[in-house]
Order: C-alpha cells, then sequence, then structure tokens
C-alpha cells in the first residue's frame, strides 16, 4: 500500500478490482462504509463475479476474467478524451512531458509489441528518455511533442475506446462508462480516489502490467501521495508485507536490494551496476543509496568479515536464471534439487497444476515441512494423496510450529505499519518458534561443516548469529525476537562521527550505538542493518518503536505516529510530496497529509519524503529521475499496459493480433519437447486459442478465496466453526451454464483441465451472481472455484490448483490462477 | 436501567459471518456437521446449537442484481410472544434492558415458545426436550459490553445502543438511504430492528413475517380462556374446601377384606 488502512476512508471514489475484500480484508469494509458514510464516497466493484464485495457497492461492472488491462485502458482514455486529468499534477509530478528516443515504437505501431522484441524478449535500448546537454529527460511542458510521454500514451490508449474494450470484457458499455465517469470524477485536486487490489489484478501472464495500469490512471488523476488515494494492494497473508520487506524472495535482498548475479562477481561491480545515476539537482534518486544499504546488510550477515569477502559469501544467481516458484519446482521435477523446506508453506495445494508439484516432491531426497498442522505438502507421499507410500522414497520431517499467538515478533502489516506482538501462551506439545528452530539449524549445520569441512565452509562458519546470550558451548540456545529486531534496525560496530549539515554539527557515534535513520547508514563497513527500510524502527535510546501503542491523531487524519511503527521513518502515506503544489501547500485544504509552515519554515503534518522546503525536491524519490513514470521502461514486458489474452483462452485478441505476452516463458511448449521430463509433459500442457485442447475445455475458471477460510484451508480446514460454514468445496457457475448441462441444485460435477483429465469434484453453486459473457457473438461461460480445499484436515474436497496452469508474469512469475480453460461435468 | 436496541444495517452487511462465528464462540455453543447446502448459507437453518444465522437471497429487481444477506436471530420483543405462551414461570421472561431470556433450567421443552413466536426463532433439541435462543449477551449487556455478534462485526452493519439512539439512528439511515426499517409496525416493538435497503421489499428476504404480531390463538388463550380456566380451579378449590368444611375431610372408602385362604 502506499497509503494504508484507516486511509481508506478519506477516499471518494473507491476502486475495487482484482480485489474482494469483503470477503479477504473483512475488516477493511469498515473504512470503506466510512468514506462513504461520511464523504459520500462512490463505491466501484469491478469483478468477473458477483461478490460479496460487489453486493453494496454503488456500481458494479463485469468484465471476463483476465481482461483487466483492457478495461482500465478504456478508463484511461476516458479521462484523456475528457481531459479528465489534474494537469498541474502531470505536468509537474509525472513524466508525461519527457521526450522518448525517437526510435521507439509502441503496440499501435507495432501491431500489440514494442521496439526491440527479438524471441521472446525485450531489447530495451529504444525504451529510454533523450537527455539534454546536462543528462538530466528532455521536456516538453506544453504535452505537445508527439514523441513526448504523454503523446505516446494518449496514442495508445486512443485505441482502447468504450465500445472496443466492451466488445473485449463482455462488460455492458453503460457500465463501463458509468465506472470511467464516476471513477475519473477524482481528477479534481481536491478529491481523492483509491485502487484496492489484491490477487486477482497480479495473477495473471501480465499480472504487474495490470498494476501498472492503475499507476498510470493514478498518476494522471493526481491520486499518489494524497489523503484517500493509492495503489493499496491488499496483502493476502498478515505478514506478507513483512516477508517481502526481508527478502524473502529469490530476486530481492531484505529492504528491495537487487539480489546479486553472477556477473557481478566483486561488490563494487554490484555496486556499479545496481546504484542509479541521476543528474537532475532536484531528483533524490533514492536508490542511490544502495551502497550504504548493501555493505550495512553484509556487515549484518558477517560482521568480522570485509566487505568484499562477505559480499563474496553470497551465492549468486546464475545469469539468465530464474529461482523463482515455478522455476524451483521445475527442478525439483527434473531431480536438480534434492531437499525442500516447506516452512508455513503448503504447495501441494497452494502451487499451479499441484498435481504435477506433488510428483515433483517425490523426486527429493529430504522435505522438511514446518507447520501448525499436518498439511497435504507434508503428507503427499500418504495414501489420502492418492499415491502409494511404498513407491516414495523421499524422506520427510514435520516439525510442529509455534502459531502467532505462541510467539513473540513484529507483523507488517499491508499499510507497512510494524505492529510488535507479544507472545500470550506457550506452544503446543513439542512445537517451537520460528527463530528457535532457524537457531538450532543454524547451530547443528555450523558443527556439521567444522567437524566434517565441506566445499566452501566459511559463509555458514563466519555467519554471525548473536541473538541472545551464549551458553557454555558457545552458542546461542534462546535467540531473542528483540535483538533481530535491534539488528534489523541497524548499529554501529565502529566509531564514527557523522556531520548533520541541516544543524551544521557533527555527531559522534560509537560501536553499539543504534542507527537512528537510515540517512546514517555508512558503506564503508561500519555499520550494520538487516533491513534499510525498517531503520528507526529504534530510536537513540534504544526504544523499539514497533511496541508503540499511543492512539493520539494530531493531524485528524487517521495516521496515530505513535501507533506502531511504519516504514519508511514512520512515513504513512508515501510519496506525500506529490500532495502538496510547487508553494508547499496541500491540494486538498480538507484533509491535508502535509503543508508547509511558512512561519515556522518546517513541514507539517505527515513526515515528508526527503529534505528541504516547498518545490527543493521532486515527489517520486525513488525512480531516478523523482516524477512518477507513465512510461515505465523497467518492465520486462512493455512501457506501456497492452491487452493480452490469458495463455489459456477461447476469445481471440481483437486489440491487436498478438495473442498473448510474447515474453512469458512458455513452460507449455517446453512440455511438447521430446526430452522434456515426464512429469513436466503431464503437468504443464497449455489449452491454447484455437487448439484442440481449448474447444475440450471450453470454460473459462478463476479461482478464489472465501472469508471462511485461509489460503489452502491448512489453518482453517481444522476449525469447526470454520468447517461448519464452508464444509465443502464448491463451484459457482451461472443458471444459464447449469441448464445448458443438465446441472441442478446439489448436483456435484467433476472440472478438467489440459493437465487433469481426472479432475476433481466440486458441488454445483448455481447462481444469479455469475452469468455468460457475449464475446464475438457467442456465450462465453466461467465458473469460480475456491482453492481452500485438500485431502488433510477435518473436511476435504478437491484442490482446485490440480487444474492451474504452470505459467507465470514475465515480471514476478505470480501464476496465472485467474484465467483458464476447464471442462465442467455433472458427476 | 436503559433500554436496549440492536440495530442491523443491512446495507452495511458484507456477509462474512464473523457474527456467526463469534456468537457460538461466547455462548460456547459446538459447530454442527454441516453439508453444502447450495448457496453460502451455513448451517441451512437457526438450530439449538445456531442462535444466529445470516441468510442469503439473490433477488433480481429491475435489471438489477440484489444479494441480500440478513443477520437473522431473535428480534427480542416488546411484548414477547414466547414468553406470554411459556407454561414453565422462569423459563423465559423479558428484562428491564429489553433482552428476552431463557433459562433452561426451568425449560420443560414444551415447544409452546415455538409455535407462538412470530419470528420463527426459538429451536428445540427433542433429545434434551430444552429450547434454545438468542438472549441478546444479557451477561455481556450487564457488564457494559456490546453483545459479541455486534463486537466482532467489522463493517458497522451491527450496532447497539440505547432505545432512543437507536430509534434516531434507523429513522436517520432509512431516510439517507431511501430504504425502510423493520419491523415497519409501530405497534409491535423489537428490540432488535433492520434497516433494509429500498430497492427490495421485506417479503424479498426470506424467513421474515412482514407483519408480526402476537398470535391470536395465544391471546385468545393467555387473556380469555386461561382466566376461565383459572375461575374453574378456583371453583373445584372451593367446592372441596366447603365440602371440609360442611361434611369434614373425604376418608378413602374402606377396602372390604377379599378373597382369604
Amino acid at each position: 500500500m502506499t497509503n494504508h488502512w484507516n486511509d481508506i476512508q478519506h477516499a471518494d471514489a473507491i476502486l475495487i478490482m482484482g480485489s474482494n475484500p469483503a470477503e479477504n480484508h473483512p475488516i477493511s469494509f469498515k473504512w470503506v462504509n466510512e468514506a462513504r458514510n461520511k464523504r459520500g464516497a462512490k463505491l466501484i466493484v469491478v469483478d468477473p463475479r458477483f461478490t460479496r464485495s460487489a453486493a453494496t457497492a454503488d456500481i458494479y461492472a463485469r468484465l471476463r476474467p483476465g481482461t483487466d488491462i483492457a478495461f482500465l485502458g478504456a478508463v484511461i482514455n476516458y479521462a484523456i478524451e475528457k481531459n479528465r486529468i489534474n494537469e498541474e499534477y502531470v505536468k509537474n509530478y509525472t513524466d508525461a512531458s519527457y521526450i522518448v528516443n525517437p526510435a521507439f515504437q509502441g503496440a499501435p505501431d507495432l501491431d500489440g509489441v514494442f521496439s526491440g522484441l527479438t524471441g521472446a524478449k525485450y531489447d530495451k535500448a529504444t525504451w529510454g528518455y533523450e537527455m539534454d546537454a546536462n543528462g538530466i529527460p528532455k521536456q516538453d511542458l506544453t504535452l505537445q511533442d508527439p514523441m513526448c510521454v504523454y503523446q505516446l500514451l494518449k496514442k495508445h490508449y486512443s485505441r482502447y475506446t468504450i465500445k472496443k474494450v466492451s466488445e473485449i470484457t463482455g462488460c455492458d458499455a453503460a457500465d463501463l462508462e458509468a465506472v470511467c465517469e464516476a471513477y475519473t470524477a477524482t481528477y479534481k485536486p481536491e478529491l481523492s480516489g483509491t485502487i484496492m487490489y489484491a490477487m486477482g489484478t497480479t495473477q495473471h501472464t501480465y499480472g504487474s502490467q495490470n498494476v501498472r495500469a492503475f499507476a498510470v490512471l493514478q498518476l494522471l488523476l493526481g491520486n499518489i501521495g494524497v489523503a484517500g488515494g493509492g495503489i493499496n494492494a491488499l496483502r493476502g497473508e498478515s505478514n506478507v508485507q513483512g516477508s517481502t520487506d526481508h527478502g524473502a524472495l529469490f530476486h530481492i535482498l531484505t529492504g528491495y536490494l537487487k539480489y546479486p548475479k553472477a556477473n557481478q562477481p566483486t561488490l563494487a561491480v554490484y555496486n556499479e551496476q545496481n546504484t542509479p545515476k541521476n543528474k537532475d539537482p532536484k531528483s533524490l534518486n533514492w536508490w542511490g543509496n544502495t551502497p550504504k544499504y548493501m555493505a550495512s546488510l553484509l556487515k549484518a550477515w558477517w560482521k568480522d568479515a570485509d566487505l568484499e569477502t562477505a559480499y563474496s559469501y553470497i551465492p549468486k544467481i546464475d545469469d539468465g536464471k530464474n529461482y523463482s516458484y515455478l522455476p524451483i519446482f521445475s527442478a525439483m521435477a527434473n531431480g536438480e534439487i534434492k531437499g525442500l523446506f516447506a516452512w508455513g508453506m503448503n504447495p501441494a495445494v497452494g502451487a499451479p497444476s499441484s498435481k504435477m508439484i506433488r510428483k515433483a516432491l517425490a523426486q527429493l531426497d529430504w522435505l522438511v515441512a514446518i507447520d501448525l498442522w499436518e498439511t497435504e505438502t507434508s503428507a503427499f507421499w500418504q495414501k489420502d494423496a492418492g499415491v502409494d507410500p511404498a513407491d516414495i522414497k523421499t524422506e520427510v520431517f514435520l516439525l510442529p510450529a509455534a502459531s502467532s499467538v505462541e510467539k513473540e515478533g513484529s507483523i507488517s502489516n499491508s499499510g507497512r505499519w510494524c505492529q510488535w506482538r507479544y507472545k500470550a501462551i506457550d506452544p503446543v506439545g513439542h512445537a517451537e518458534d520460528d527463530l528457535w528452530i532457524i537457531t538450532q539449524i543454524v547451530n547443528r549445520t555450523k558443527d556439521l561443516y567444522a567437524k566434517e569441512g565441506g566445499a566452501f565452509p566459511d559463509p555458514i562458519l563466519n555467519l554471525s548469529w548473536n541473538y541472545g546470550k551464549v551458553g557454555l558451548d558457545g552458542k546461542i540456545h534462546a535467540p531473542s525476537p528483540r535483538e533481530v529486531a535491534k539488528e534489523i534496525n541497524g548499529y554501529f560496530i565502529a566509531e564514527k562521527e557523522i556531520e548533520d549539515k541541516a544543524k551544521g554539527e557533527i555527531k559522534k557515534y560509537k560501536p553499539g550505538d543504534i542507527v537512528p535513520s537510515f540517512a546514517m547508514l555508512q558503506d564503508d563497513g561500519s555499520t550494520v542493518c538487516g533491513c534499510w527500510v525498517y531503520c528507526g524502527s529504534f530510536d537513540e535510546k534504544g526504544e523499539n518503536k514497533m511496541m508503540k501503542r499511543d492512539a493520539s491523531d494530531p493531524t485528524g487524519l487517521g495516521m496515530y505516529p505513535n501507533w506502531s511503527w511504519s516504514w519508511p521513518v514512520n512515513r504513512r502515506i508515501v510519496y506525500n510530496r506529490a500532495s502538496v503544489n510547487a508553494e508547499g501547500q496541500p491540494f486538498s485544504k480538507e484533509k491535508p497529509v502535509l503543508w508547509w509552515s511558512k512561519l515556522k519554515k518546517t513541514w507539517l503534518g505527515d513526515i515528508p519524503d526527503g529534505g528541504g522546503g516547498p518545490d527543493a525536491i521532486l515527489p517520486f524519490i525513488m525512480v531516478p529521475h523523482g516524477r512518477g513514470m507513465l512510461f515505465a521502461a523497467g518492465m520486462s514486458d512493455g512501457p506501456f499496459p497492452e491487452h493480452y489474452e490469458p495463455l489459456e483462452s477461447v476469445v481471440k485478441n481483437t486489440i491487436s493480433s498478438t495473442q498473448v505476452s510474447p515474453v512469458i516463458t512458455r513452460w507449455d511448449e517446453k512440455a511438447k519437447e521430446a526430452t522434456c521430463n515426464p512429469i513436466l509433459a503431464a503437468g504443464c500442457i497449455a489449452a491454447l486459442y484455437g487448439s484442440e485442447e481449448a474447444k475440450e475445455f471450453p470454460v473459462v475458471c478463476s479461482t478464489y478465496r472465501v472469508t471462511e477460510h485461509w489460503q489452502t484451508g491448512q489453518m482453517t480446514r481444522w476449525l469447526p466453526w470454520l468447517t461448519e460454514l464452508v464444509p465443502n468445496q464448491f463451484v459457482e457457475m451461472s443458471e444459464e451454464f447449469a441448464r445448458e448441462n443438465g446441472i441442478t441444485f446439489g448436483d456435484k460435477v467433476r472440472l478438467t483441465s489440459a493437465r487433469n483429465v481426472e479432475g476433481i469434484e466440486a458441488y454445483a453453486m448455481i447462481t444469479k451472481r455469475l452469468k455468460p459473457f457475449k464475446i464475438q457473438g457467442k456465450d462465453i461461460h466461467m465458473v469460480g472455484i475456491t482453492w481452500h480445499f485438500g485431502y488433510k484436515g477435518r473436511v476435504t474436497g478437491g484442490n482446485a490448483n490440480d487444474l492451474t496452469p504452470f505459467i507465470g508474469d514475465p515480471n514476478t512469475m505470480i501464476p496465472e490462477y485467474k484465467a483458464f480453460l476447464v471442462k465442467v461435468e455433472k458427476v | 436501567m436503559a433500554e436496549y436496541i440492536k440495530l442491523i444495517d443491512v446495507t452495511k452487511c458484507t456477509g462474512c459471518r464473523g457474527c456467526q462465528v463469534a456468537c457460538k464462540q461466547w455462548n460456547n455453543l459446538p459447530a454442527e456437521q454441516t453439508m453444502f447446502t447450495g448457496s453460502l448459507q451455513n448451517p441451512k437453518d437457526l438450530s439449538y446449537n445456531t442462535w444466529c444465522l445470516i441468510r442469503f437471497d439473490e433477488v433480481e429487481r429491475d435489471g438489477k442484481l440484489n444479494w441480500l444477506m440478513r443477520h437473522d436471530a431473535c428480534m427480542h420483543c416488546e411484548t414477547p410472544a414466547c414468553a406470554k405462551a411459556c407454561p414453565s414461570p422462569g423459563a423465559l421472561k423479558k428484562l428491564e434492558n429489553g433482552a428476552v431470556v431463557h433459562d433452561k433450567n426451568f425449560c420443560i421443552g414444551c415447544r409452546a415458545c415455538i409455535i407462538a413466536c412470530p419470528f420463527d426463532i426459538p429451536r428445540n433439541n427433542p433429545d434434551l426436550e430444552k429450547m434454545a435462543k438468542c438472549g441478546l449477551c444479557h451477561d455481556r449487556i450487564d457488564d457494559g459490553k456490546k453483545p459479541a455478534c455486534v463486537t466482532t462485526c467489522p463493517t458497522g452493519a451491527l450496532t447497539f445502543g440505547t432505545k432512543e439512539e437507536m430509534l434516531k439512528a434507523a429513522e436517520k439511515r432509512a431516510e439517507k438511504i431511501k430504504g425502510f426499517i423493520y419491523p415497519a409496525n409501530p405497534k409491535y416493538e423489537t428490540h432488535v430492528m433492520y434497516v433494509m435497503p429500498g430497492s427490495v421489499t421485506i417479503s424479498d428476504f426470506s424467513h421474515t413475517n412482514p407483519k408480526p404480531k402476537m398470535p391470536t390463538s395465544l391471546l385468545w388463550w393467555k387473556n380469555m380462556f386461561k382466566p376461565f380456566t383459572l375461575i374453574g380451579i378456583a371453583g373445584v378449590a372451593g367446592a372441596a374446601f366447603l365440602h371440609y368444611i360442611l361434611k369434614g375431610p373425604h376418608m378413602p372408602h374402606e377396602k372390604k377384606e377379599e378373597g382369604g385362604e
């Protein structure tokens, strides 16, 4: 979230698209209703299904699964055509005026692709801004230059007319226009609109571009940085924000530092390649600090090693390789991965084409599952999983873990608030908290390396692990999460004098002193910091600000600056410099996030992004040039979002003849190669548009969650009060589809896909809330199914992911769970 | 003591069913073994162990789909028919705060309350021969808390307060959204009220009674026939007393020696 949960109350329009917060983030509806009651905010819900969020909406518009970019393209086009854009904001705070390389060609010129496409990859040489003699992007503030970003954007989205988009999405033109009208009304500087999105947006082969389309729209309307605005990712798990902040993804280290690659053998090369450069004095280019953050992280891990040695300890990603979810399981199927820790993770149910995933698990030598209950993953070898245990050679360990109330630590919510949680009760039975478990693994692995040596023991033997009192054997046995939190914040390990330029004084720090802010982090190895965005979560006296529980609200905007702590530097709304004009006065007088006091010569309100007075800096401090990017060259699949069809589709793309995203990794094509591992060959097949498979599996399917269960159900399918509410797997379908297929009330149906011809069973929920989509003269039917069920638990049921395709977004590799093809038959 | 009202704003309900679970948790009610019912409504109906339930209805009006979600539980009538019908003193009574409460210790499982209730709320357990229903968490109210369902409601659909406050809030809200208040009959007062959306009518909601009232048969029985029976009982007692005074105690007839060796 650029904003935070209770900030939703300040919105004048709320667009719920690709999410279903009434069901999956129920508490958020407190703030949605607050905005509607107090401000008269319009609630707009765009979803293929009429969900519980749609039930109370002012405007509901339906779209065929996978057509979000087309839909948003129409809204963007409407805003441009009707001049419903925040002009001051667009000119000053976005890259609309920047001139793009004249060799750049876009989707209107190249039939749906952008210049530089070679094979399945873009050469982005032409995707850049033209620079002036000083190395600053050239601008045309009149926005008239045909190669300026604004004109290119206008040309790109002029193809997304209401009529055209209505045909693509199946959305009624009047509904589509109503959405355009209601949402773009927030272009007025004093109004704001918020977008609440989740996995319905991201889980597509162009999921990142779906989010980009939100960004483009919000920048045009001037809705970023303001109260009641923003792009708000509703995270699906209570601490998933924390997990990405702390680098639990393959391509990033902590604090979103880029992960080192094999062609970056030294820290010097890493810093050179990953530190963006900028010559505009008004742009802070915050990532210019990368060397300081990287050095502090390396020192957190290896305090006694010099920086280059510490860097050499980090395993590097092989050039051109990707170690995300899909490639990991593909490598596992090929026998390249021998062991797996499934730590609070249930891929046997949650991963795409999960039937194949279970076969891949069986190729492992060992599997360690760490969880509250016996999950489908830890039980993939049992009869319940439909296999003969005698055939499985994998050795499986199940370690019982403590639940969230049985351990201490921090939780970072979607709004970046990091709240300290205390242990309420001791863990049940032999369960232990995660920190204890990982400490045991560290200690014992170190012992083994010390005793037996190994190919490269130094990174393990020299690893710093000082999170508590050392026992007689020289090891930590009762690690403290408070010590980990202190290291995450950072402290000095050498004497250092730092000049405070604003105050004109020199401050001296000694080893052990807390680093009070990431501005003090050093690139010389004198500071340690586990995650730079969390630097400042402790104050200089060592108080953990995440423990703060002061409910005072000085701005009256519900920012509660002394309730927990929010990264970065307790800023509650990021890019908040975009909420004020060049004089430092807020666009909205009624809900000012920030304002410059001429009397006190200081900013009041939220913690401002960056220093200096009004107009001293450009507001988007995390991008090199400081302006919000309508044109994003960093994307793998194009600087502007362009509509493609899902990999599996029964509809021909009519915006261009490029049917699917041209740069996705095609596992389905690999599956056809003779040399392909049989496990992958069976699990990666896809029903492409126009293929025999697409005729056999003609129904569009989308997976989703309900309020009553959570994720793969491993925590909720064991709880009687929740299994009472939703006891069985079910599949939602329209009355029309049920009638055509002879399915009646209470029937069980079988769903099959190209990857799973045995299929899964589910009860038919026949409802008026789904309707066929009229596309290109044909009725396109869709069904929706929860992914909460598996073969373990108090209640069990068909696993929806046994059907889903093995394909991902080219930027993130997130699987396409939200639009694929199935066949539905009465059992 | 203040009188309270639980106000249910249907237009704010998202059917998350937190109220259903909170009710079970506070009242320590076991989960039922359920099966798929065809919709999200589950359990299918109120029961001895399920005192509140979200009822889901899909209704198309003027070409627009309304997905109705209604929190269904005891309405806590001002003049509760159940208590009136109940023959066992202490089993059902209305408290000053408005809650109609039930004491299982005195319940004889006669089902009179079930037959009498205009909203079809009380449910019997045939094995235990006891009735059960929502008691508006009167134990929580005594402790200055709100009912468990209200406390857990995330969206503000369920609110709880004094009668005056809630009546005012209901009218204001109904006017704002051009909806209506249920029960609408001002003569039939309840301590649970609804604000309903104007796009539908009350009969679009399943398991509602558009015109709730005290069952006429119950009025006849309790107000008319019962006094007569009391007169009858008194008459019998009076006659017995008169008999005692005039004739002395009624002695058993001496048993004749029968049979013998």
